[in-house]
Parts: C-alpha cells; structure tokens; sequence
C-alpha cells in the first residue's frame, strides 16, 4: 500500500490484538492434545480393539477429507466414495503388479486420487449450483464404480481383487492378525495428515477459502481467483481420501467393489454430521460415534440398523448441526467474558 | 429398432412421472429431496400388497398407489420437510438421505428383502403388431397412461388457479401471504401430488424395475439424472431429458450390453457440460 | 495523460430493454465524482459493467488507459479497480482483522499460500493495524462480523475495498441504511479517503452527494443526462425537473 496514506506508525498494541486475532485458530487447544492423547492411549491400553480402531482411524480421516470441501470450501459433493475407492484399488494394484512395500502403494494412491480430484474438480467449477455438483459427482463416481465392474480382468469385477499381499512396514513391522501393527500405521498417517490438513486451513489459504465460502461475490471483487483456489482443495481432498482408500486396502489386504458403492459416499456424509462439519476433527469425532452407533443398532437388530442410523441422523439434522456444535462453543465464551470483565 | 424405441419411450414417460414431483420441490420450492424414491416405493409396495394379498385387480390398485404415498407425502410436508425449506442444501440432502435410510430398513423389515412379483392381468400381457412393430401391451398402456398424467399435470400447473397461486407462492412468499394465500396449505398439496405421482409411477413402474427395498436408491439415482438434465425451470425439460435418457438406457441395454449403466452417467455429465443450465435454461 | 477510469459509449440492454445506453464518462486522478440519478436510473447496471459482473453489449472500457473489457472480475480487481457494495457482502463468520488481512494478502500476492502461519507477516499486520484505526473498527476488531453494528459493518465493506489498495474506487451508496447516530462517523471516514484514489460515488443521498463530491454525472434511463461541477448542477433546472418530476427526495 502507498505510504503516503499510511505514514504514522499504528501503535503496537493493536498490532498485538490482530496478531492474537489471526493466530486464534492456529493455536492448539487443550481439546485437541487431549484428542491426540486419547488416540495414542487407545493403541496400547486397547490392545484387542485394534482391528475396529483401524476401521473408525481409516473412517475418520476419509471424513475429514470430505470436511475440507464440505466445511471449509462449501462444496456439496456425493461422490467422495470415487477418491477412496481409486485409492484402495491404487494401493492394491500396486501391491500385486509392482511392489508390496506399503508406503509406495500409500503414495501411487494418493498421486491417483489428486490426479483424479484434479481432472474432474473443473466441472464443479461449472455452475455454482448444489444440485449440479451433486449429481456430477455422483456420476463420476457411479461411472468409476461401474468401470471397476465391467474391468474385471484388472479389479477381479465383483469378486474383488485377489491376493493383494503387503510387506512389512519400513521392512520390521509386520501387519499381523491382531491389526496392531495396521492400527499403528494408519494413526501415525492420520496424524501426520491431520497435522498437514490443519497448517493448511489455518494458513492465508485456508482464509480464503472460508471467506470463498462465506461470500463468493466479495472474494471475487476483491481478485481472489476463486476457480483455482477450490480447485486446489478439491485435488487436497481427494488426495487424502484415496490415502484412506489405501488404508484400507493395505490393512485388510482387499479391495472390492464396495469401495466405490454409493453408500460410501452417504455414509461419509453421514460420519461428518454426526461430528459436526467444519473444525476438522468432526470427521475424526464422528468416525467414533458412528462405529459405536452401528455397534450398538447391530447389536439391538441386527439387520436394521440403518433404520436408527437414519433416526439418529434425521434428529441432528432436525435439531441443527450448528446449535448443537455451537452450545459449547457459545458456554466456553460466556465464561471467558466473564472471566474478563 | 423401432420396438426399442417404444421400449425406450414408455420407461422414459415412466422415469418422467416419478420424477415429476422431484422437479416440482426442486424447481419451484428449491428442496433437495433424495427421498423422493421413497415415496415411489411406497406405491410399488400398495399395488403389490393389494393386488396380491388382497386380490384387488390391477387397475383398482392404482388409485390407491397414488393417494397412500400422497397422504404420506402431506404427512411428512407438514410434520419434517417443512422444517427444512429455509436450511441448506446440504442438510436438505442429509436429512433425506436419513429419510432413505429410515424407508429402505423399514421396508425390509416389514416386508422382507425379496423382489415383490405382480401378475398383470390378461389383457396387458404380450404384444399386438401395428405395421410389423411388435410393441409389448403392457408399454403401449404406460405410454398411454403416462402421457395422460403429464398433459394433465401441464395443464394444473400452467391453466389452473391452483396452479397460478402455487407460482406465486414460490415468487414472492410474503407478498402471496399478503394475498391471503395459504403458502403452507399449497406447499403440502403440491408435495403430495409429487409424492402420489411418484407412488404412481413405482406402482406401474413394477413390471420393467422389480420392486425391492432397495428401491429408493435404485430409482434415485435416475430421477435425479432426469430432473438435472432437464433443468427445473420448466416441466418438458425433464420430460425431454426422462425421454432421451429412457430410450437411452433401453437402448444401451439392447445394442451394447457391455457398457450397462455407464452410458447413462456418460450421457448425463456430457449433457452437463454441454447445457449446465439444464436443457432448458430458465428465462432471464 | 489518461483518465483513471474511462468509458467510451458503454451499452448494455436485457432483452427489448436499454439499461446503459451508451454512456461516456471520465473520471479523472484523485476525482470525486458522484453519478447520481433517480430510481431505475441504470446506475447498478453501470456499477456491474465497471467491476465485470455483467458482460457488455458495446462500447469499451479504459482503467488508466489500458482497455479491460473483456477482463474478468477477477482481473479488474487484480488490476486496481476496488468496489464497495450496495447491500454489504461481508465475510459473516470472520473478523474484521480476518477479513482486512485476507485483503491485504491477496493484494500482496501471499493469499494463496499454503503453509505460511497467519498473523506471522509483520507488513501485513502494520496495515491491519493502520486501516482498522482508520476506519474506527479498534474497538470491534476481534468480533464475527456478523456481530457487528449496521455502521460498523458499513465500514468494514469500505476497509476491504480500500485494503486492496485500488487506484479506482467505485463506492455504491456508502450510506444506505445507515442509521442517523452512526452517520457522522461514517461521513468523516469518507472525507479523510486518501486522495491518490480516485472515487466513483454512486449515491442516491443528495446531503453526501454535495458534501463529498466536486463533480458529479446524471444517468437517467440509462442515459448520460447531465454532468458537472457542483455548483452548476444544483443550478441545473432540467436536473431539478428530473428529481422533482419524479418524486424523488432532492
């Protein structure tokens, strides 16, 4: 900006407030630590949980993929199911064609998603309407799903694709029985992803992207290119979820075609309400409470379950994911006021 | 060829019907309602009862195919969807998807996870020729039907006072209020008729797409091509669009089995790019 | 030398309609030009033709010489065309700091980075700092904008423009809306705007209209109907015949 209009010096402490204002959402609250505690407590004192955790974990961070378009770039999609399944079929693929070594399958995958995010994530760019974007990626993703059926000679069809066999991770831990060794692995790549996800979203990008959210006509007349921006998150996201996708291949040494079925998708979606949209750990949050759900509902009738589920999610929606994200949210800064003034 | 074609015509006049109602929430009181499939299930399973439980011809069942899933559907209006009219996109889709979720285990629980099977009455079974076209009885009929119900629900939207009231209660909400029309009496009568139509269409609909519990997603994913495709500005957009991707789907079916359902995605994300506004674009 | 923002027989029509019927009009370095008109006068249509919400139907369009017709929104923003909005189109859910920085960062070219923590660039802080003083926001800095008083966002929405650093500043009716307790604040927040940045004032408010503006245009019917200084167009009798004819508040 030109000095001339901006010659005086503004005095520090209001420096000092904007500088605390913008650095709020980078600051790592007690919750979050708390979070990341429970996880690594989880590994040891659960010990024959293991396999179930590597389940909610590669749940949990396929959700929190999807909460980066949906939370923090409003983009309604239906088709995330497209990432994870390219990602587990990726990682399976390269197991058996090119080389067990599980951190290579992880990476292939995650370059085949983003690839993938970035090809189709222009025709979201289309038109702005949510009804478009539902149904186009709902499309590719049906049109990926059927691809992988009608391929059977390359994804096994609807067998699923045999033999996919990893080796030990970095050569010494062998993926066991018990999925200790799969739990440990896909919580170290949930958090480091965790880790990356959140420096983004807190990052001058990540700003633009929830003001992109907020008001698309004012980020355009301020010359934000607000194309390549969601362009970018879209290509981020896919990349995880296909990081998921490979997960769970790896882990469970299988594909089928389950992995591209439109109920991943929903189910996703679902996993994300439940948590709450928009903060990053509801994909985690709600991974948990939907295992724990399911567990529940299957238990009680076994085959029913989704009818609970469906329950449960028709009252969160009812009921308004933001009053109940917001209520202790809304406590903690009464007190804080309080405790202020 | 020109059987497929008749093939392709009834099941898009069939598709038309089922997503007419679809179009209508969307288009006009801009509601994302993934459980519109629900609500054509709901027909199938009122024919199929009926008919087979208590041997009611098919013809008789119909009616009751279309005013059981629109009471449902004025039900539902007035005690859920009304709720959700000012939320967002997003929470619309998930809370029908609920909706969907709620229907499919229910349906399975009370009427068990096998294809219901109707048997058609004598006279709508097999073919006739006119002119060496053999064209099945039974699609003849759908046609017929089919285009009786879309003339008739042309002529409700575009020439009634009914229909006249419900645009303006679309347009201007708190002007037709000032009007002294009954916003929230005409949003639940046009959410019923769209749910009736689409109990309607499940019910005849039986014979060419099984009827399961699965049904809801089946279906879903099609009407929601159609209404896409179509645009929601008016109503032969998504008749021309169930049209071409009817004939499409049969078509495909027929001449390269090996493609299946990827034709239709195809078709649909081109016409997408082609036409983002929907085949037909709403005036501006 | 070129005019800061020219335009040469703009046109734009919806349907059998003419909303700018070609429309010529300069505004020079440093202006304070008000382009004023009665209701339906065409200057919102004006306003999206400048800034590229809507495409032309012809004529052309210079900022600072160079011809952005066929920019985009984005592109003009780029290049120093600023604009405020009628209605405010805020960023709800942050604070102004938030939403100044963002502006602020964008123009310095650091929007799209990634990695970088925010709040960690000592220069962009400066200039947080400087404008939130200057549009009196010390006090609400740190509040969701969606908290905020009418004339406080009112503000905001000339901070973020102004935080882009334009050289052309389009302001749409700065005032509307504002109420009577915080309107001097806001007047005196417009008179103190740098001069190095030329303004387009589109005002309905006569009262703000005569004080801020030295020179001012009359649309009517999208017609370029009168121009020039103040003093000669308060005395314009066909102008009076305009606004008095139709009703309008003068």
């Amino acid at each position: 900006m030109t000095d001339t209009f901006l010659s005086a010096t503004p005095p520090a402490p209001i420096r000092q407030r904007a500088a605390r204002d913008l650095t709020r959402r980078a600051r790592w609250k007690p919750a979050e630590i708390l979070f990341w505690l429970c996880a690594a407590a989880s590994f040891f004192l659960l010990p024959d949980q293991h396999l179930l955790l590597s389940e909610i974990v590669i749940l949990g961070l396929f959700a929190l993929s999807l909460d980066l378009i949906i939370g923090y770039a409003g983009v309604v999609t239906l088709g995330h199911g497209a990432f994870f399944g390219l990602g587990a079929y990726v990682a399976g693929l390269t197991s058996i064609h090119l080389t067990a070594e599980p951190l290579t399958g992880l990476a292939l995958a995650a370059l085949a998603a983003a690839a993938l995010g970035l090809a189709t994530g222009p025709l979201l760019l289309l038109r702005a309407s949510d009804l478009t974007r539902l149904m186009v990626t709902l499309g590719v993703a049906m049109l990926l799903y059927e691809a992988a059926n009608k391929a059977s000679w390359l994804t096994g069809g609807a067998d699923g694709l045999q033999g996919v066999m990893i080796d030990p991770l970095l050569g010494r831990f062998e993926f066991d029985l018990f999925g200790t060794t799969a739990y440990g692995y896909c919580l170290i790549v949930t958090f480091v992803l965790t880790l990356i996800a959140r420096r983004i979203v807190t990052s001058p990008y990540g700003l633009s992207l929830r003001a992109i959210r907020d008001n698309a006509l004012r980020a355009r007349s301020m010359g934000i290119p607000v194309g390549p921006r969601l362009l970018a998150i879209y290509a981020f996201s896919a990349l995880i979820a296909g990081i998921a996708g490979a997960l769970l291949t790896q882990t469970t040494m299988f594909v089928s075609l389950d992995v591209l079925a439109f109920h991943r998708s929903a189910d996703v979606l679902l996993v994300l309400v439940l948590g709450g949209v928009g903060y990053l750990y509801g994909g985690l949050i709600g991974a948990v409470a939907f295992k724990l759900l399911q567990d529940w509902f299957s238990a009680l009738t076994p085959q029913y379950w989704m009818f609970w589920m469906g329950l449960v999610l028709l009252v969160v929606v009812l009921i308004g994911r933001d009053r109940i994200q917001t209520l202790p949210r809304t406590l903690m800064r009464r007190l804080h006021a309080e405790g202020r003034a | 060829m020109l059987t497929i074609l008749i093939d392709g015509i009834a099941y898009g006049m069939l598709l038309f019907v089922m997503a007419s109602g679809l179009a209508v929430t969307l288009g006009l009181m801009n509601f994302v309602n993934l459980a519109h499939g629900a609500f054509a299930m709901i027909g199938g399973y009122v024919t199929a009862l009926t008919m087979n439980r208590m041997g009611l011809p098919f013809l008789a069942t119909l009616p009751l195919a279309f005013l059981v899933p629109a009471l449902v559907g004025m039900l539902a209006e007035r005690t859920l969807y009304a709720r959700m009219y000012r939320r967002s996109h997003l929470e619309q889709v998930l809370f029908s998807i609920a909706l969907v979720f709620m229907a499919m285990a229910a349906a399975d629980w009370l009427l068990g996870s096998s294809q219901m099977l109707i048997t058609l009455p004598g006279w709508l079974q097999g073919r006739f020729e006119i002119a060496g076209i053999a064209i099945g009885r039974y699609r003849a009929f759908l046609i017929l039907v089919c285009a009786a119900l879309v003339i008739g629900l042309q002529l409700l939207l575009s020439r009634t006072r009914f229909g006249a009231r419900l645009r303006a209660a679309v347009d201007d909400q708190r002007a037709a209020r000032g009007l002294g029309i009954n916003v929230g009496g005409i949003f639940a009568l046009t959410f019923a008729t769209g749910s009736g139509l689409a109990g309607l269409g499940g019910a005849l609909g039986i014979e060419i797409m099984g009827l399961d519990p699965t049904f809801p997603l089946k279906i879903l994913v099609y009407v929601l091509i159609v209404v896409t495709i179509g645009g929601t500005a008016t109503l032969t957009g998504p008749f021309l669009a169930a049209l071409i991707i009817g004939t499409a789907d049969v078509a495909g079916k027929y001449y390269i089995p090996e493609l299946g359902a990827f034709l239709i995605y195809l078709l649909m994300i081109v016409l997408l790019i082609l036409r983002p506004q929907g085949l037909i674009a709403p005036a501006r | 030398m070129s005019a800061a923002l020219q335009t040469i027989n703009l046109e734009k029509r919806f349907g059998g309609l003419v909303a700018t019927n070609k429309v010529s009009l300069v505004l020079e370095h440093g202006a304070r030009h008000a382009l004023i008109g009665p209701n339906g006068a065409g200057k919102t249509t004006f306003v999206n033709l400048l800034t590229g919400v809507l495409p032309t139907d012809g004529g052309r369009i210079l900022l600072d010489g160079e011809d952005v017709t066929a920019r985009s929104q984005i592109q003009r923003a780029r290049l120093g065309l600023g604009r405020t909005f009628q209605i405010n189109q805020l960023f709800a859910a942050m604070t102004p700091v938030e939403s100044i920085g963002l502006a602020v960062s964008e123009r310095m070219g650091g929007g799209g980075d990634i990695w970088r923590r925010l709040g960690s660039r000592r220069d962009i802080l400066s200039e947080i700092a400087e404008l939130v003083e200057r549009f009196r926001l010390t006090d609400v800095m740190d509040q969701p904008t969606r908290a905020l008083p009418y004339g406080k966002q009112r503000l905001l929405e000339i901070a973020l423009a102004l935080a882009g650093n334009p050289r052309v500043l389009l302001l749409d009716e700065p005032a509307a809306g504002v109420p009577e307790a915080e309107r001097g604040e806001l007047l005196e927040t417009l008179a103190e705007l740098p001069r190095d940045v030329s303004i387009l004032l589109i005002e309905h408010d006569m009262d703000l209209v005569f004080s801020f503006a030295e020179r001012i245009t009359v649309l009517v019917n999208g017609t370029h109907f009168a121009e020039g200084s103040v003093a000669e167009i308060m005395a314009d009798a066909r102008v009076q015949e305009v606004y008095l004819g139709s009703d309008e508040h003068a």
